[in-house]
């Protein structure tokens, strides 16, 4: 067989590593920055079956880094595009497609029909129930993730060793860390951290080399630093998951960022009256929108600063371009402020739609 | 004892710095910390983990060793 012929070729691989990797069944949370190169490695590799689960359809601005997608793949499901793009890599194997969020009621089932999960996902709340789905399936979970030019790969729960939550225990405060589509990230990053996911998941498999297990890597693109942290595995933190194992699939999604902003457009906004706008980006972000005479409170203090918010008013929260801004309704609306709304659009936009209206007037 | 501190991710761009020397007597890193934030009070708001000669320890760690990370929770992907 002269496609793996390299592989075979290996005497640590074989025809012996190759038909393991042919019989293995791994599923990648997330077909994004991180999911495409896994799935592409794995694909070209040989992994007999795969799955993707992503619910997301391809953007634009996805295809700086996400390399499964072309112009063509636009506005499609990216489970279904990674799919088309990989069975022309490689029709030997069987790819299965899961167009769908992944929530506690489908983990433990779609988990338990592969051998390893690889995290490739871009939020928090789908990382921890990720991490909670493997431990209680008992799966090896290889775990990526990256923050602008930085990056961090793990291999969790494998034979007995640590956890996401051994190493940090509990979510970061919501809005405290923000993600790649309002900070941006360099494109060749996630291909860097995606690859070696995709090393870990063949180690795992061939029983090759040491694992990243215990151990969390970090790399930093700009300086070519890397540094290698210990962790070790926390009982307590496991035990607390394992106990909550027959409730799991009752979890509410809710608690995970999941559930309803109100959002509205900029004119939506300004037809409304007794209001207070708040601006939550950093305070050296620009252009300000003065004229509005918003409150400032960026979303990281947001929590502290409640009674800077006015009751008595509907609020309308805005931001750079209309994420932080509903992560900061989400916010409120844990605290029972509920009159609130994100606009969609970011502030330059809402200075551009204040010029039309004094030049109509 | 002089320690070198690094800051990784998000936590560089409140420090303004990747790395840096601190003059420190104390314990434990739950003090060390506290001297840290002296410096830098926004580092308070934030969510790490810390690591001491590159063992992930927790803040009632006794410090035996000259080199402390901190390490913030990436989520991107």
């Amino acid at each position: 067989m002269s496609r793996y012929s390299r592989h075979i070729v290996l005497k640590e691989i074989g025809q012996r590593g190759q038909d393991k990797l042919s019989k293995a069944k791994v599923l990648v949370v997330g077909a994004g920055g991180l999911g495409c190169p896994v799935l592409q490695y794995l694909t070209a590799a040989g992994i007999g079956t795969i799955g993707i689960i992503d619910f997301d359809n391809v953007e634009e601005s996805n295809l700086q880094r996400q390399i499964l997608f072309g112009t063509s793949s636009l506005g499609k499901n990216k489970a279904i595009a990674a799919k088309q793009r990989l069975q022309d890599l490689n029709n030997t194997i069987t790819i299965h497609t899961y167009p769908e969020k992944l929530t506690h009621k489908n983990a433990l089932k779609l988990f338990n029909d592969y051998d390893i999960i690889v995290d490739g996902t871009d939020n928090f709340a789908t990382r921890y129930l990720i991490n909670d789905a493997s431990i209680i399936t008992g799966k090896p979970l290889v775990y990526g993730a990256i923050y602008k030019f930085e990056g961090q790969v793990s291999v969790f729960n494998y034979q007995n060793g640590a956890s996401y939550r051994c190493l940090f225990p509990t979510p970061p405060k919501e809005g405290t860390v923000p993600n790649c589509s309002e900070i941006g990230v360099l494109g060749v990053l996630p291909g860097i951290i995606g690859s070696m996911q995709a090393n870990e998941v063949l180690k795992i498999i061939l029983g090759l080399g040491n694992l990243l297990s215990g151990k969390l890597f970090c790399y930093n693109a700009l300086t070519t630093q890397t540094t290698t942290l210990k962790i070790n595995r926390v009982e307590s933190e496991i035990n607390k998951v394992l106990s909550k194992k027959e409730s799991f699939q009752n979890t509410n999604e809710e608690l995970n960022c999941d559930f309803y902003v109100p959002e509205i457009s900029i004119e939506e906004a300004f037809k409304k009256k007794n209001i207070q706008f708040i601006d939550v980006r950093e305070n050296d972000e620009l252009p300000k929108v003065e004229e509005l005479n918003p409150t400032y409170i960026p979303l990281s203090e947001l929590e502290n600063r409640l009674d800077n918010i006015d009751l008595k008013k509907e609020i309308i929260i805005f931001c750079q371009v209309g994420i932080r801004s509903k992560t900061a309704v989400s916010i409120l609306q844990k605290h029972n402020i509920n009159k609130s709304y994100s606009i969609k659009e970011g502030a330059s936009e809402i200075l551009e739609y204040m010029k039309q209206l004094h030049k109509q007037y | 004892m002089r320690l070198t501190i690094k800051y990784f991710g998000l936590l560089a761009e409140v420090t303004q710095c990747s790395e840096e020397q601190f003059e420190f007597s104390g314990m434990l890193i739950s003090e060390l910390l506290e001297t840290i934030y002296l410096k830098h009070p926004k580092l308070k708001e934030k969510d790490f983990q810390v690591a001491q000669n590159q063992i992930i320890v927790t803040n009632e760690t006794e410090i035996s060793g000259r080199d402390i990370a901190l390490l913030p929770p990436f989520s991107g992907g």
